[in-house]
């Protein structure tokens, strides 16, 4: 398995460290109530079919990453910087 | 004292090892948005531009070499006060060990060691990459046609020194170059 990495370019699974579900990039806003965070804390869907998930290039540039990856087939249909899709993180971009 | 502790080059099939000792070590982070101006000041003051993702400017004695994201590797003089106004600098002098690998099969060691393309029309002198060396994190810059720049953590000397002793052994056992 390789993750095209957006800035390294393809690299092997082993450059890797895997998080979960890109969940912490939608975080609820802390007054946003208990059902909220019951749900953002406590509650993952297990998809058969496409997933965001969070991956981090340990080994490589040090950059965490969005990864779309199926389920079933492990396929991987798109990489993203997560400093690219949360533009709120202090310091943030490529 | 240098990490491997000054040794002696060591010399297996044709091909060298050799610690080198690269002076200053500083980790340049641009702050947000500031990314030209710190080009602009590095140019200035040390004659070389910003790299871009996996590429390494300047040469012997003085290189910036990408080191992650939104990062490079300052590696020979002294940074000039100016880059401060621009990125965070980190001294990093006490924390690498450096070595090069050179001479006909050094990429074919390589190939033991990290997962990474080494064919010539791919990884080509100037270009540089952050990797795993085994199991280390290491950054591998390619600065000739058969010269590898290699910086493993410092804690990892030995281990570095063990891992690439054993695989020119075993290229050379194979008759290459």
């Amino acid at each position: 398995m390789r993750i095209t990495c957006p800035l390294c370019g393809a690299r092997d699974r082993r450059e890797f460290y895997y998080k979960g579900d890109a969940v912490a990039l939608d975080r609820p806003d802390p007054a946003a109530g208990e059902a909220a965070w019951d749900d953002y804390v406590h509650n993952r869907d297990n998809p058969a079919g496409p997933t965001r998930e969070l991956w981090y290039h340990e080994s490589g540039c040090s950059a965490w990453l969005v990864v779309t990856r199926d389920t079933r087939t492990h396929e991987i249909s798109g990489v993203d910087l997560a400093s690219d899709l949360a533009a709120d993180v202090a310091g943030a971009g490529a | 004292m240098t990490p491997l502790d000054g040794m002696a080059p060591l010399a297996i099939g044709g091909m060298t090892l050799s610690e080198v000792d690269l002076g200053r070590l500083t980790s340049v982070a641009p702050y947000k948005g500031r990314d030209a101006a710190l080009g602009k000041a590095l140019k200035a003051a040390h004659g070389m531009g910003w790299p871009e993702p996996n590429r390494a400017t300047g040469k012997d004695g003085a290189r910036a070499i990408w080191f992650g994201q939104r990062m490079a590797l300052l590696a020979g003089p002294e940074p000039a006060a100016e880059l401060a106004e621009h990125a965070a600098l980190t001294d990093q002098s006490d924390a690498w060990t450096a070595v090069t690998l050179e001479g006909p099969g050094a990429a074919d060691v390589l190939a033991r060691l990290v997962p990474l393309d080494l064919r010539p029309g791919v990884f080509a002198p100037g270009h540089t990459a952050r990797t795993e060396l085994q199991h280390m994190m290491a950054s591998v810059t390619k600065t000739g046609e058969a010269a590898f720049l290699i910086l493993v953590f410092r804690s990892m000397a030995q281990t570095l020194l063990h891992d690439m002793q054993t695989a020119m052994e075993g290229v050379a056992a194979r008759g290459r170059p």
